[in-house]
């Protein structure tokens, strides 16, 4: 990552810029619907497995962890109401896009940076494609499209990871559980649901398509770009939540 | 344009890559319709940065670069694709797209430009037959030799004629049987197609072959011609290049009898 202040500001330059050619990119043809298609593929359902996983598995801890607290208050019923919420509103978007940066975000960073320095990127290029167009654009927006889609599947299979908790071990009905899920949610938090994620996908693509054109160093160079990809992914995600959060707190009620 | 004004021409060009040396120091020389020049020179003497610089791939300090005419330092990434479709370029490490089959590799071009699939394929194989490669159309660059794969490289600038190609050191590493054909098609394309060329290498023989040989069309067949005593048939010139200079330009034979040490010691 940037170390000095001068090359800090120039990498701000260089990301702005990257966007803007990009978003302009999308709206000028050729349009690359192939390529589109194969990164929707490749990220949506390469992902599933993955964003089942963890969503069924982190449901199923917060409902065991929250019934502690709530059963001091006798009030262990609620159980789906809480658990549907925090992972509609938080856990969900940010676990999923958190493994999508993982798994996505580096992916992206290591092919066009190892494309990078064997110059297929170059060979692109003297053969008359824009590779903004036809290498950025598609992970773009096939991430952009993918991750609410797979934010949704984390919810759905957290909220049956807890379903599974609060009938095997908790000994709730499912009826109960279920009813109290839905009606705790509003459709501001499904709204912000997701945001969330459409915002997280841009981040994830454009700092794994930046950090991998960014690629200096030969194969070295590529490991070090898919981890930077990754790590500063997932501090913008973290950081993009809590501004996320607090806009949506304030437009609720 | 006539004949006479310069397919490419490079202007005092001056090019940096961080650090205080320039890459390029002020190079300036013209390649004519038909003419192929061979710039030689010792490793990361800028060879392959003038060769980026030609199609545009990066921009130079200073200077300028003419491609028919045209001042290409001046076009925008959009405006050059219009230039480029003119350039076929042999990249040094072939850079294939991995993730492409070679026949998509060598059509790439072509699918770019939207024509028909059917022209495209027999254009395909036509661009392998060149380079005997027909076998490996279905294969993907990870499963061919290094020289298959650099031939693949220049089926793949060849495709959709290009009047211009730039070569990057393309027999480097090949046995001789392979790099004599390769020469022989460069030869082609200079003699019969009156192709503009660019060759880089580090390798004599090769561009000593390029300048005494010359390649005629006669009874539907191409025949190879030494140029013996005549002089300067072959239409080559060369340039070494030494530092970011250019240090000789000229002919084979003045660069054999050249007395500049260092040049004796490259060619010895
Ligand atoms: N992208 C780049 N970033 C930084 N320096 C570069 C870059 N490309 C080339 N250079 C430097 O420019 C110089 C010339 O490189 P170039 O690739 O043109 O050499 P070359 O003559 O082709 O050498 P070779 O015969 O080994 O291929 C080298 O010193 C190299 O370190
Ligand atoms: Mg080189």
């Amino acid at each position: 990552m940037p170390l000095s202040p001068k090359a800090a500001v120039k990498e701000v330059q260089e990301f702005s810029y990257l966007v803007a050619k990009a978003f302009a990119s999308v709206f000028r043809r050729p349009y690359y619907v192939r390529d589109i298609l194969t990164q929707m593929d490749l990220i949506g359902v390469g992902s599933l497995s993955v964003i089942i996983l963890t969503g069924f598995f982190t449901g199923a801890v917060l409902t065991l962890q929250t019934s502690k607290t709530l059963s001091t208050f006798g009030a262990v019923g609620l159980i789906g109401q809480l658990v549907a919420l925090s992972l509609v509103r938080e856990l969900g978007p940010v676990l999923a896009s958190l493994m999508v940066a993982g798994r996505v975000g580096s992916g992206i960073a290591s092919e066009l940076g190892s494309m990078l320095v064997t110059e297929q990127i170059n060979a692109m290029r003297a053969l008359g494609t824009d590779p903004i167009k036809k290498l950025v654009v598609p992970r773009i927006l096939a991430t952009v499209a993918m991750l609410p889609v797979l934010t949704i599947v984390a919810d759905s299979t957290g909220i049956i990871g807890g379903l599974t908790i609060a009938v095997f071990v908790l000994r709730i009905s499912s009826n109960l559980y279920l009813s109290r899920a839905w009606d705790g949610l509003s459709y501001m938090d499904l709204f912000g649901g997701l945001l969330k994620p459409l915002v997280f996908g841009a981040i994830v693509s454009v700092v794994g398509c930046r950090c991998g054109l960014r690629t200096y160093g030969g194969t070295q160079g590529v490991g070090r770009s898919t981890t930077q990809a990754v790590v500063a992914s997932s501090i913008m995600i973290l950081v993009f939540n809590l501004i996320l959060t607090r806009i949506i707190l304030v437009y609720t009620r | 344009m006539t004949t006479l004004e310069p397919v490419i021409e490079i202007k005092d060009v001056v090019k940096f890559y961080g650090g205080n040396a320039p890459v390029l120091d002020g190079v300036s020389f013209r390649v004519f319709r038909g003419e192929t020049k061979i710039i030689i020179g010792a490793s990361g003497s800028g060879k392959s940065t003038i060769l980026k610089l030609i199609l545009g791939l990066d921009k130079p300090d200073e200077g300028q670069i003419f491609i028919q005419g045209e001042d290409i330092t001046k076009l925008n990434e959009q405006e050059l694709v219009r230039v480029r479709q003119k350039i076929g370029m042999v990249f040094q490490e072939s850079a294939l797209f991995d993730s492409l089959t070679v026949r998509e590799n060598v059509a790439y071009r072509l699918h770019e430009r939207g024509e028909d699939e059917e022209e495209i394929e027999a254009k395909v194989r036509q661009s392998l037959g060149f380079v005997g490669l027909e076998d490996a159309i279905e294969k993907f660059p990870s499963e061919l030799s290094g020289g298959m794969k650099r031939r693949v490289a220049i089926a793949r600038a060849l495709i959709g004629q290009p009047e211009i190609m730039l070569y990057d050191e393309p027999t480097a590493g090949l046995d001789p049987i392979t790099s004599r054909k390769i020469n022989e098609l460069i030869i082609a394309l200079r003699d019969i197609h009156a192709v503009t060329g660019v060759f880089v290498t580090h390798r004599m023989r090769d561009a000593f072959t390029l300048a005494t040989e010359y390649a005629t069309n006669g009874d539907q067949q191409i025949h190879f011609h030494h140029e013996n005593n005549f002089v300067c048939i072959a239409n080559t010139r060369f340039l070494m290049f030494r530092d970011g200079k250019i240090v000789f330009e000229g002919p084979d034979e003045v660069l054999r009898r050249s007395e500049d040490e260092y040049i004796k010691r490259f060619l010895a």
